[in-house]
């Protein structure tokens, strides 16, 4: 089965869901960190380092002695990577997606692909836990195919937890699609309650069974709660607001280790999770 | 000759706009009859990246051999360059004072992009 952990906005406690989730799981779970901007799940699960692959996006490298400027590929690049002003066209590396699209429309065959790097994968073996994570290079904005190629990481037979970026953004999209279930981290505030709203938005679209945990129980009201009753969404989880689990955090210790007593909730969490699994919030 | 002007209307008094590829739109004039047309970029104003790529795809396609404006970044600079499109700055306040600045000889050429990409 694949959990994704996600939320509207960060800082809500998606990691700290995501990390004590894999410890609860144990051994032969996969954690696969997707939020590549800023990976974190390692500060949690330092383990030891088993690899590491660098990432490329083919991007377009052209031929000028066989391109006649006819200007087919920048006519089809709809992320203006690639455009010809009558004379054989310019490449903007970091606008491109790597979808292959200009080479294939190129009717000179004067276009090659070179992998430009994006990023790197990572693999560390933290207590029986494997966990993935990209890191996208700096100045690079392209992460939907880094977030990808954490997913084929992916191993059909174990449970996997995906850790999301936070927001509703592509990368978001790229990691939910094709997990069997989301939880969704939200706090019982104002804000909390507007970036639920908008996660639950693209959880729907995409048709995957959610449910939603509430973090930081007591700072707020009871907006978050009646909007889930409202919308049948289980919550499948309250973490009160409690300073020593924000104290461990700031340790880079799991909660379930730190404070023992915090153990029942995520054996709770993943209880709910299973039992909702085909009856989650739609 | 054309020359395209960044601004926010589309007549000559209209305000200049400072940048190129999230500008309102161009006032194009044609020197040879001097008569201008205007040009709407919204369509690049809503782009999320390359904005000034398809700014200079808009004015290249209206003829344009000059650009006014106020600045611009490295993309929308590699792609004027390579569509020969020669680049003048001004901090003018409305299109027919930038022309007329212009019409002087008196605004710099720009020899290479002077702001970060995304602003322009
Ligand atoms: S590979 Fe795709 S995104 Fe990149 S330049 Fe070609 S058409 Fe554009
Ligand atoms: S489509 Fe091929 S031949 Fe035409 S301008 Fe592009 S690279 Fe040149």
């Amino acid at each position: 089965m694949i959990i994704a952990v996600a939320s509207g906005k960060g800082g809500t406690g998606k990691t700290t869901v995501s990390v004590n989730l894999a410890r609860t799981i144990g051994s032969g779970v996969q954690l696969l960190d997707c939020d590549v901007e800023e990976p974190n799940a390692h500060l949690f699960l330092p383990g030891r380092e088993k690899g590491s692959d660098i990432v490329t996006i083919p991007i377009p490298l052209v031929d000028e002695s066989l391109c006649d400027a006819c200007g087919e590929c920048g006519r089809f690049c709809r992320y203006h990577a690639i455009v010809s002003f009558g004379s054989s066209p310019l490449v903007f590396p970091e606008l491109c997606h790597g979808c292959g699209g200009c080479a294939l429309v190129c009717p000179r065959g004067a276009i090659r692909e070179q992998g430009k790097r994006i990023g790197v994968v990572e693999t560390r073996e933290a207590d029986g836990i494997t966990l993935v994570q990209g890191r996208i290079d700096i100045g690079v904005a392209m992460a939907p195919p880094l977030v990808r190629a954490v997913k084929e990481t992916l191993n059909k037979d174990t449970t996997a937890i995906l850790d999301a970026p936070p927001g509703t953004s592509c990368p978001v999209i790229a990691t939910l699609r094709g997990s069997d279930f989301v939880v969704l981290v939200t706090e019982p505030t104002p804000f909390g309650l507007h970036d639920l709203r908008l996660a639950v938005d693209m959880v729907r679209e995409l048709a995957i069974p959610f449910g939603v945990v509430v973090n930081r129980m007591g700072v707020g009201d009871d907006r978050v709660h009646r909007f889930c009753r409202e919308q049948e969404i289980p919550v499948l989880l309250e973490l009160p607001d409690d300073r020593r689990i924000a104290e461990a955090y700031s340790r880079g210790e799991l909660v379930v280790d730190a404070l023992p007593e915090y153990a029942s909730h995520f054996a709770t969490l993943l209880w709910n999770i299973r039992e909702f699994r085909s009856a989650g919030g739609k | 000759m054309k020359i395209a002007f960044t601004t926010s209307g589309n007549t000559l008094d209209a305000p200049m706009d400072g940048r190129f590829g999230r500008a309102a739109g161009f006032v194009i004039y044609d020197t040879d009859n001097d008569t201008f047309e205007a040009v709407d970029n919204r369509q690049s104003v809503n782009t999320a990246q390359g904005a000034g790529i398809q700014a200079t795809e808009a004015i290249v396609r209206h003829g344009a051999n000059c650009l006014v404006t106020g600045h611009c970044g490295p993309n929308a600079f590699r792609a004027l360059s390579a569509a020969g499109v020669r680049i003048y700055t001004t901090s003018a306040a409305t299109v027919a004072e930038a022309l007329e600045a212009f019409s002087a000889g008196a605004l710099a050429t720009m020899k290479s992009a002077d702001v970060e990409g995304h602003w322009s």
